[in-house]
């Protein structure tokens, strides 16, 4: 009836486990309570979770990272203060079996839950707004895309209450994950998390391929799209001709796991090595899909701030689509050491190494574009020059491990932690925390509080540092990674060391919650009443703040890269001009939570074998999507009063504000998110 | 999504939706190409890891699926026709056509299944080697997508009849037609690299 399912599933002797099960359920009946006593469920569900407005999704796939993001750090804590606890014999407070799970989950989730949905939670935000488009080519996929990685977000989740999480490392390498070593449900949770949210991936892929592809306003020629967008562009061929991939990959260590089958055993003529290859061959256009929008953020942020057109436009968009190119032929760089000989090793370090021209050439456009700028230093710049310093020197680490023979020393072992989590954090995640703040005004229509910004930014850097400059020194004593403790005593004060950085940079966390609390609290001192708070170049800051949901009441018509800047120099009036004319919008559909419901359903039978359930929840991902296919009631015509009533408020705002920008109580009518 | 396209509204804010539907669906393809590819490569890692089990030549019978391969290159033929016949704007011929092409995908599926059911009979399933394992992927994958065609076939012959020809069903068999053919030209690739291959 329930296949492997049975009570003994709940780790109820976990200490740990419980305490945070309490705390989950306090803090989720808390916010249940809430929402019931506020009656907000029905704002949410209407509003919110069957919208199909890129720009609430951006911003829900942005609230649902940084949960995840506490949660994936609470990982990296633990683990820090583990092996600062474990030296010199002593065993900590994790047991093996607990840390190896934490250590996977953390980097499942860093990556797919927290990096993948900020990435593509900023590319719904802005790629639209930027080409000057009113949504995505497919409005409900998108919807669909988000709800579907919510559901392998959830599997993640209800793995720590129900059964375990994966022991083997965020890849999953076989044979450990097959189901002779890894016969708990542990693997098959990350399957399902990962092939469904995956889908979800590919979709939000081919979506905005096709939107940024057919949807540009007037004018807007490929070589006049904003770098972000193209970045953008990049990262989504890279989905979509790499995910697929990963589905494969996942799908035939499925049927090993499941039917018995030997693509990656041991034994009846598998071949192991190829599930390396397979999962690096999706892997390394992965981190590519992550860094590049992080380079298109901080390219906006610093031609903004620097108040200087991007130098070198065309080199920074040939850089990207070289390193677009490029991704797909180093991933063997992952696995020198597994003897593909000389020749092999030879092609894929050099490969590797070529990445760090085009690379070379973005950081040299960038520091150029400050070059006799007028810089501002504010907290996305902060972030950016952060960015620049410490992705340089994980750069030149990387470099270091291209080199086969250097890699044969360094290949598994606290290196190549050191260098990841050196490009991650100080690309991605300080590209993704420059970009919240350089575009949280848009999305809310006020600005971050400046002071928590900066207090949040020097102490993920301080704190990076501390945390990983250690590592690096470690391994050259011959640290090895996916250890529980280390044996050697005279490392624990640099695991010490290490620990401290997390405090910090928990710190930094900490700074970016209060931050959110003091400008909720100061919304109307940080209001953005012009649409435009950072005198911006492109097109998303010619519209109101929060934009409206038809984005512009007119599509503008572009001449050149950063037409809107142009435009201000020269005094041309805006979108809000009227004559108005009706807009034609989709509509909101309840499909894709639904859809994505019943795939969740399906990837927790099948976890557990409850095939009747499994054929529960298959039956109604298809026929709620057969539901959407006959549905024809999906779109509908705003008219042009009501877009006239929006934007004659927006002037009107305008006027009293540049009358009186003091006045509080006219601002207050602004807030269309009301938080 | 959007389905229509009335003509006194803004024209030039207005982009071209089924094209724009069909161009996306383009893209899917390739994506699922990039799947296809993965599982060619993988069947050519393995397919000599028969683990002392049967090998290709072992196994298949050419003649029998020549047959299968050709229902479904007719098959692409007849589909063609619905299309010819939904230019010409008759949706008797499209149910036709589109019918007769429902019963040749049928038969390749019924085909396939039966030459599987065969070789786990046999004792040659898909947990017999690392060969038969991706033999039985790579086919089976091609075979699940045919059978997902046969699906959004029926969708189609209903719709037809409920909503007729529109802005919605249009772009629709258009889709459609083009992964009918993509499945016929991944099924050409099968026949050749994996069936007359191993025979040969």
């Amino acid at each position: 009836m329930f296949g492997k399912l049975s009570l003994e599933a709940i780790p109820y002797h976990e200490p740990i486990l419980v305490a945070v099960g309490i705390v989950a359920a306090i803090g989720g009946l808390a916010l249940f309570g809430a929402l019931t006593y506020f009656r907000k469920w029905n704002w949410l569900w209407s509003e919110w979770f069957t919208s199909v407005d890129h720009k609430k999704l951006g911003i829900m796939y942005f609230i649902v990272a940084l949960v995840m993001l506490l949660r994936g750090f609470a990982d990296a804590i633990m683990m820090r203060t583990q092996l600062a606890m474990a030296s010199a014999g002593s065993a900590g407070y994790l047991p093996p079996e607990h840390y190896d799970q934490i250590f996977t989950a953390h980097g499942v989730i860093m990556i797919f839950f927290v990096a993948m949905p900020m990435v593509i939670g900023l590319m719904n935000l802005v790629v639209p707004l930027q080409i000057g488009a009113r949504d995505v080519a497919f409005p409900f996929l998108n919807n669909l895309s988000f709800w579907l990685f919510v559901a392998g977000a959830l599997l993640v989740n209800i793995s720590l209450f129900v059964g375990e999480f994966a022991k083997t490392g965020w890849l999953a390498y076989a044979p450990l994950s097959g189901i002779e070593y890894s016969p708990g449900v542990g693997v098959d949770y990350w399957i399902w998390a990962l092939q469904i949210s995956g889908i979800g991936t590919t979709l939000t892929g081919i979506n905005f391929f096709v939107t940024i592809l057919k949807m540009r306003t007037k004018g807007m020629t490929l070589f006049r799209m904003p770098i972000f967008t193209w970045t953008s562009l990049c990262a989504n061929v890279l989905i979509i001709a790499s995910f697929p991939i990963l589905t494969v990959t996942i799908a035939l260590l499925t049927l090993d796991r499941y039917l018995g089958m030997h693509f990656f055993t041991n034994d009846f003529g598998g071949n192991m090595m190829m599930y390396v290859n397979l999962i690096w061959a999706w892997g390394h256009p992965e981190v590519y899909i992550l860094i590049l929008p992080a380079f298109g953020v901080f390219s906006e942020v610093i031609a903004t701030f620097a108040r200087k057109r991007l130098f070198g436009y065309n080199t920074m968009v040939w850089a990207t689509v070289c390193i677009t190119l490029l991704s797909f032929i180093v991933w063997l760089h992952h696995f020198f050491t597994m003897g593909a000989g000389a020749n092999v090793n030879a092609f894929f370090g050099i490969m590797t190494m070529i990445i760090a021209i085009p690379t070379g050439v973005k950081v040299f456009n960038w520091l150029f574009t400050m070059y006799r700028g007028s810089l501002e230093l504010s907290s996305p710049v902060l972030w950016t020059l952060g960015f620049i310093i410490t992705f340089t020197l994980g750069g030149m680490t990387g470099v270091m491990l291209a080199v086969p023979a250097a890699n044969f020393v360094l290949h598994n072992s606290l290196f190549v932690i050191a260098h990841f989590h050196n490009v991650i954090i100080g690309g991605v995640v300080f590209g993704m925390l420059a970009g919240l703040t350089y575009w949280f005004p848009k999305a809310f229509g006020f600005k971050l509080d400046e002071k928590w910004g900066k207090r949040s930014f020097w102490c993920w850097l301080v704190g990076f540092y501390l945390a990983f400059m250690p590592l690096y020194v470690l391994s050259f004593f011959g640290a090895v990674r996916r250890m529980q403790s280390y044996e050697n005593p005279e490392w624990q004060s640099w695991m010490i060391l290490a620990w401290v950085g997390a405090v910090i940079i928990m710190l930094g966390i900490a700074c970016t919650v209060i931050q959110f609390y003091v400008s909720i609290r100061d919304r109307r001192k940080y209001a953005d009443v012009t649409g435009d708070p950072w005198d911006g170049r492109t097109l998303e800051w010619a519209t109101s703040s929060p934009a409206p949901f038809y984005n512009f009441a007119h599509l503008p018509q572009v001449e050149s890269v950063d037409c809107f800047w142009e435009q201000k120099q020269q005094g041309i009036a805006t979108v809000s001009k009227g004559p108005y004319q009706d807009i034609h919008m989709p509509k909101n559909t309840v499909a894709g939570p639904i859809i994505s419901l019943f795939a969740l359903i399906m990837g927790f039978a099948l976890v557990w074998h409850i095939w009747w359930l499994a054929i529960v929840g298959a039956a109604g991902t298809f026929i709620s999507f057969l539901a959407r296919i006959f549905n024809e009631d999906v779109d509908y015509y705003v008219p042009a009063a009501e877009v006239e009533r929006i934007e004659l408020e927006h002037q009107q705002r305008l006027k009293l504000h540049e009358q009186q920008p003091e006045d509080e109580s006219v601002l207050n009518t602004r807030f269309g998110v009301q938080v | 999504m959007t389905t229509e396209t009335l003509s006194h509204h803004d024209a030039h804010d207005h982009h071209d939706a089924g094209g724009t539907k069909v161009f996306g669906f383009w893209v899917y393809l390739m994506s699922d190409l990039v799947i296809f590819g993965s599982l060619f490569a993988t069947y050519a890692v393995l397919m000599k890891g028969t683990a002392g089990g049967p090998t290709g030549a072992d196994i298949f019978e050419l003649p029998f699926i020549l047959v299968e391969t050709f229902l479904l290159l007719f098959s692409s033929f007849t589909y063609g026709m619905a299309v010819l016949a939904m230019n010409a704007g008759r949706i008797g011929q499209i149910q036709a056509w589109l019918g007769i092409t429902f019963l040749l995908g049928a038969a390749f599926v019924g085909m396939e299944i039966y030459e599987f059911q065969h070789l786990i009979h046999a004792g040659f399933g898909p947990d017999r080697s690392a060969f038969l394992s991706s033999f039985f992927t790579l086919v089976g994958t091609h075979g699940l997508h045919v059978t997902f065609g046969l699906i959004w076939i029926l969708v189609m012959l209903v719709q037809l009849r409920t909503k007729g020809l529109n802005d919605v069903t249009r772009p629709r068999i258009l889709c459609l037609s083009l992964f009918w053919h993509f499945l016929d030209i991944v099924w050409i690739c099968v026949f050749s690299f994996v069936y007359l291959m191993g025979v040969l």
